[in-house]
Order: structure tokens, then C-alpha cells, then sequence
């Protein structure tokens, strides 16, 4: 056999084998709008739960992922963004340095329902913040974490250093530099790293479990020390737990819960795409 | 108080000291979230190992409501469900790394990655559902077998887990590739397909091989989409014919169980336990990672200067 024909044969193959990868995203998502649209209504989006589940609409559980979501953001923000000037702006190369990364690497690959065990032993029975949002934030934050100060972190070292430079030499301090000139520059950077790590926090079903999700709340919760219904979880209540539940309420949820985490990847991409075009350097 | 007198003998003001402070501390949180998992992890799953006899734990059968504490199926579980979806996404998750990072064009490329990083950001409760309902039931018709909540159909569905962070951390591997050695290649006379076997992919063997391992990593930790569609049946899987059989994972016991448990009672104890072997397996695996990709950022800077 020829060497372009052992070429094509294979570029055939691995071309095949690409587009039966991506392929089946596009049917996932076509798939849950196609059989979820019928479901939504505006007593759906915008009514309590009722008769067990079975009718009704998912408000309390629109509210609960959108209070989960901005509550982690509310602390993992300030910390992953402080921690990646740390890294970026401030740490020596050394031992301590490395250990701070390996650290990072590893909070990135915990298991979810790991981080679930965690946050039940610290935050609900330790600190005795009982199963409620401040619990399933907190879980949620150290779990965003890593996405934040990594693509943080990337963001703030892409600003070229002659800014650096160029700020310390008409007397600027080095905080003055990195708070005027070097953040405003990566910020675009900053907040695509942060939605996207938001956005796995408001899909997480596994962390919540035993921090903060109510199996059936019917009333918004009040206080951050209350129990939450939350979209994900929701969602696998009714379609595992709740005997004889209507088909189109199950796949009207997943398509709200697509929906939420789907247009907060857009919106960083979009952030994303503007900066690279505006960019000036 | 003048401007002066508010700065120390470096020229930097208090409050710029303080701010500095708190960075430095939150740089170090990193470390300290890790020990406290770990501390936390431990302070409630040791007691498990007083109230359980080790035999009992290493024993064969799982039945929490008879005292039975049997890990060895939930790790067969977790093992045949991983190596399914290994055996899925490497070649799958290859051929998309390569294929993106050498062949496609650009057009192609600017559709795909976007495409695989909705595959990531799908929440696995999705997967799972649609798994449920989907998938599940193609399973059961076309293999003849009672259920479609199989090892199998769990594998099917981790491997797409896998797929994003195998095909992103492999195609940076691909590309961190100097163009300079493709272009000898070519130059040689190598075919395009060539260059790619025999040069780009061995000069970044590390970084592909870190990728599968992440990919592995991910779907060994994932849960809910596991306990979704593999039929949770606590059962050692002894032969290859098992994939076919419902199986109950480490990940998703847990998940299942910790629901219903007493707290302070030795089937919470032993849950924990469960926590610790999932958090030392992905604490080995990610750092066995990171010593790849610290070595390969050395062999770089010798090669620059």
C-alpha cells in the first residue's frame, strides 16, 4: 500500500472517529430542546412544585441554583482572584511555589461527591451550619477554585511586562501597578475564567447532595441558613426518586438547567472573543 | 498625617502592606483547602477501621443493613466502569486531539473546540437523565439483556465525560510541539501522516499520556451520571461479560447512601472511608501529573538557554 494511501485511509478514520465525538453534543443539546420546549410556560418557569413533583413549575429551584451560583461567586471570586496575583504577580520559583500548584492540581481533580463528604464534615456538622446554602456555597467555592485562579492566573501573566515596567518607572508602587494597570488589562481574561467556573459550580449536583439541596421546598428559602431546592438536583429527584412522574417535566428541567449553564458559557465566550478583537497588544 | 510619615523606608504605605498580606495569605489557601479535605476526610472515616473489622471490609459482600461492609465490589464497580470509558474515549479523545491540533483547518477547528467544551460544561445530572431515558433502553434492545442500567452504558457516558479534558490537555501537548520539527519531517520526504506518527506524537508522548490519565481521573470521580445509569447492583465483576451487568460504583454509593445514614453510625464512618481511597486515588493520578508536566517545563528551559 502506498504511503498516501495509507494517509488517506487513516486521516478517513481519525476524521470519522472526530465527528462521531462531537456529533453526539450537538444531538444532546438538539435532543433536550426538541423534547423539553413543550413543558415550558410561564407556570413553569414561574410557579411552586405541586402535587409531589408531578405538576406545577420549578421556580424554587430556578432561585436556588441562582442563589448557589452567585453565593459562590461572592467568595471564590475575591479568593481566586487574590490567589492568582499571588501566583502571577508575587510568588518566588521555589519549593513553596510548587507546592501551592501541585495543591491547586489537585483541588482540580477531587471528585465531586468528595467535596460533598468534605463539606458535610466541615461546614454542616463541624461548624454546625446545618444543610443550607452558606454550607453548599462554601463547598462549591474551594471547588471553583482551581478553574478560577488558574484561568486568573493565565489572564493576569498574558499582560506583557513592559506595563509592568513602564508603571514602576514613572513611580507607581508595585499594588498601584498591578490594581491600575495590570487587573484592568486581564480582566476580560479574569471574568471568562470566572463564568466558566461558575458555571460547572451551578451544574454540580453531587456537592450539594449533603450541604445544602432540599428534596421539596415549597416556598423560596429566606435566610443563607436555609435548604435549597436546586435546579440540578431537582432534576435528578424526579427523574429517579418520584414514582410515575410526567415524562415532559423531567425534560422541560434539564432544558431550564441546559439553558442556565449553556448561556453562561456563551456570555465568557463572547467576553473572551471581544477582548482578543480590542486587544492592543 | 503627611504622605510621608505613612510610608516605611521601601515607600510603600501601610494599607498597600496590609493588601499585600492578605494576597500572600490567600496564595497559601490552596494548600491549606487540601489538608483540611484530607484532615476532615480522615477525622471521619478512620473510626470505621474500630468499629469494623478489616476482614469485614476486605470481605466480598456489600449489604449496609446487615453490617456487611464488603469494599471490594464498589472498587470492581468504580475499576470495570473506568477502564470501559478508557477504552472509549483514548481513541476517540485521540484522534479528536489530533485531528484538531494537526489536520482539520481552521474553520473546522474554530466549530470543534467550542463544540467539545460544551461536552465539558454539560452537567452530569443532564448526562445522566438523558442516559436514563436514552440510552439506556437502545442498550437493553440491541444486547438482549434485562436492563440497559449496565457498567456498559455507565462507561458509554463517562467516556464522553473524559473527552473534554483528554482532547484539551492533549491537543496543548500537540501543539507545544516546535513547528520546526514537523517541518524537518516534511522536508525529509515524510508524509503528513508520517510527521504525525513518528514525530509529533512521540515529542509530546508525555503530555498525551498525562491527558488520558486526567481523562481516566475525571471519570473514576465522576458520580452522578454513574449512579444514574449503571443499575447500582453491589456486585464484583469477575469476567469481561460484567460490562453487560448493572454494577454499583464507589462514587455512587456515597451519593446514594449518605442520604440515609445515620451520623456517627459505622456505615457513615465507612463512607467516609470510601471518600479517603477516592481522594488518594485522584491525589496519586494528579500527582503523578503535575511531575510529568513539571518535568516537561524544565526540559524546556534546558533546551532554551
Amino acid at each position: 500500500m502506498s504511503r498516501q494511501l495509507t494517509q488517506r485511509l487513516i486521516f478517513t478514520l481519525i476524521i470519522l472517529a472526530a465527528v462521531s465525538t462531537v456529533t453526539p453534543i450537538v444531538l444532546i443539546v438538539g435532543y433536550i430542546a426538541w423534547k423539553g420546549l413543550p413543558a415550558i410556560s410561564w407556570e413553569f418557569l414561574s410557579g411552586l412544585p405541586r402535587e409531589g413533583m408531578r405538576a406545577g413549575g420549578i421556580w424554587p429551584a430556578i432561585v436556588g441554583t441562582i442563589y448557589l451560583t452567585l453565593g459562590t461567586g461572592l467568595i471564590a471570586v475575591p479568593l481566586g482572584v487574590a490567589a492568582a496575583i499571588y501566583l502571577a504577580e508575587y510568588a518566588k520559583d521555589n519549593w513553596l511555589t510548587r507546592a501551592i500548584r501541585i495543591a491547586i492540581i489537585n483541588l482540580a481533580g477531587i471528585p465531586s461527591v468528595v467535596y460533598g463528604l468534605f463539606g458535610l464534615g466541615l461546614f454542616v456538622l463541624f461548624l454546625r451550619f446545618g444543610t443550607s446554602i452558606l454550607a453548599g456555597c462554601l463547598t462549591l467555592s474551594i471547588m471553583t477554585l482551581p478553574v478560577i485562579i488558574s484561568t486568573a492566573e493565565e489572564a493576569l501573566r498574558a499582560v506583557p511586562q513592559s506595563f509592568r515596567v513602564v508603571s514602576i518607572s514613572l513611580g507607581g508602587t508595585k499594588w498601584q501597578t498591578i490594581w491600575r494597570i495590570v487587573l484592568p488589562q486581564a480582566l476580560p481574561g479574569i471574568l471568562t475564567g470566572v463564568i466558566l467556573g461558575l458555571e460547572r459550580a451551578a451544574g454540580e449536583t453531587a456537592p450539594i447532595l449533603f450541604t445544602a439541596a432540599a428534596f421539596f421546598l415549597p416556598r423560596l428559602p429566606d435566610s443563607p441558613f436555609d435548604a435549597t431546592m436546586a435546579l440540578p438536583y431537582h432534576l435528578f429527584v424526579i427523574s429517579t426518586q418520584v414514582p410515575s412522574m410526567p415524562i415532559q417535566i423531567q425534560y422541560g428541567t434539564a432544558l431550564v438547567l441546559l439553558v442556565f449553564v449553556l448561556s453562561m458559557m456563551l456570555i465568557a465566550t463572547i467576553i473572551r472573543s471581544r477582548a482578543r478583537a480590542r486587544r492592543q497588544w | 498625617m503627611s504622605v510621608n510619615a505613612s510610608q516605611n523606608k521601601s515607600g510603600r504605605n501601610w494599607p498597600e502592606l496590609v493588601v499585600e498580606a492578605l494576597i500572600r495569605a490567600t496564595g497559601y489557601s490552596a494548600i491549606l483547602f487540601v489538608g483540611l479535605i484530607f484532615v476532615f476526610l480522615l477525622r471521619e472515616g478512620l473510626p470505621a477501621f474500630a468499629e469494623v473489622q478489616p476482614a469485614v471490609l476486605f470481605s466480598a459482600r456489600w449489604y449496609p443493613i446487615e453490617g456487611r461492609f464488603g469494599l471490594w465490589p464498589l472498587v470492581g464497580g468504580s475499576l470495570i466502569v473506568t477502564l470501559g470509558a478508557a477504552l472509549l474515549a483514548a481513541p476517540f479523545g485521540l484522534a479528536s486531539a489530533i485531528f484538531i491540533a494537526e489536520i482539520a483547518p481552521r474553520w473546522a477547528r474554530e466549530i470543534l473546540k467550542p463544540l467539545v467544551e460544551v461536552l465539558g460544561g454539560l452537567p452530569s445530572v443532564v448526562l445522566g437523565f438523558l442516559g436514563m431515558v436514552t440510552l439506556a433502553p437502545v442498550v437493553r434492545l440491541a444486547l438482549n439483556i434485562p436492563t440497559g442500567l449496565t457498567a456498559f452504558t455507565g462507561s458509554v457516558l463517562l467516556a464522553g465525560m473524559a473527552i473534554p479534558t483528554l482532547v484539551s490537555v492533549a491537543e496543548d501537548a500537540l501543539d507545544a510541539v516546535p513547528k520546526s520539527y514537523r517541518d524537518a519531517a516534511l522536508a525529509l520526504g515524510a508524509t503528513k501522516w508520517q510527521t504525525i506518527w513518528r514525530v509529533t506524537l512521540p515529542a509530546a508522548r508525555s503530555g498525551v499520556l498525562t491527558a488520558v490519565m486526567l481523562g481516566v481521573g475525571r471519570a473514576i470521580g465522576e458520580t452522578m451520571t454513574v449512579m444514574m445509569v449503571t443499575g447500582n447492583a453491589a456486585r464484583i465483576p469477575a469476567t469481561l461479560g460484567s460490562l453487560f451487568l448493572p454494577v454499583r460504583t464507589m462514587t455512587a454509593t456515597i451519593a446514594a447512601e449518605m442520604g440515609e445514614v445515620a451520623n456517627g453510625s459505622a456505615h457513615y464512618h465507612v463512607l467516609f472511608t470510601i471518600g479517603i481511597v477516592l481522594f488518594l486515588i485522584s491525589f496519586l493520578v494528579n500527582l503523578t501529573a503535575s511531575a510529568v508536566v513539571f518535568r516537561q517545563r524544565k526540559r524546556a528551559e534546558r533546551l532554551l538557554s
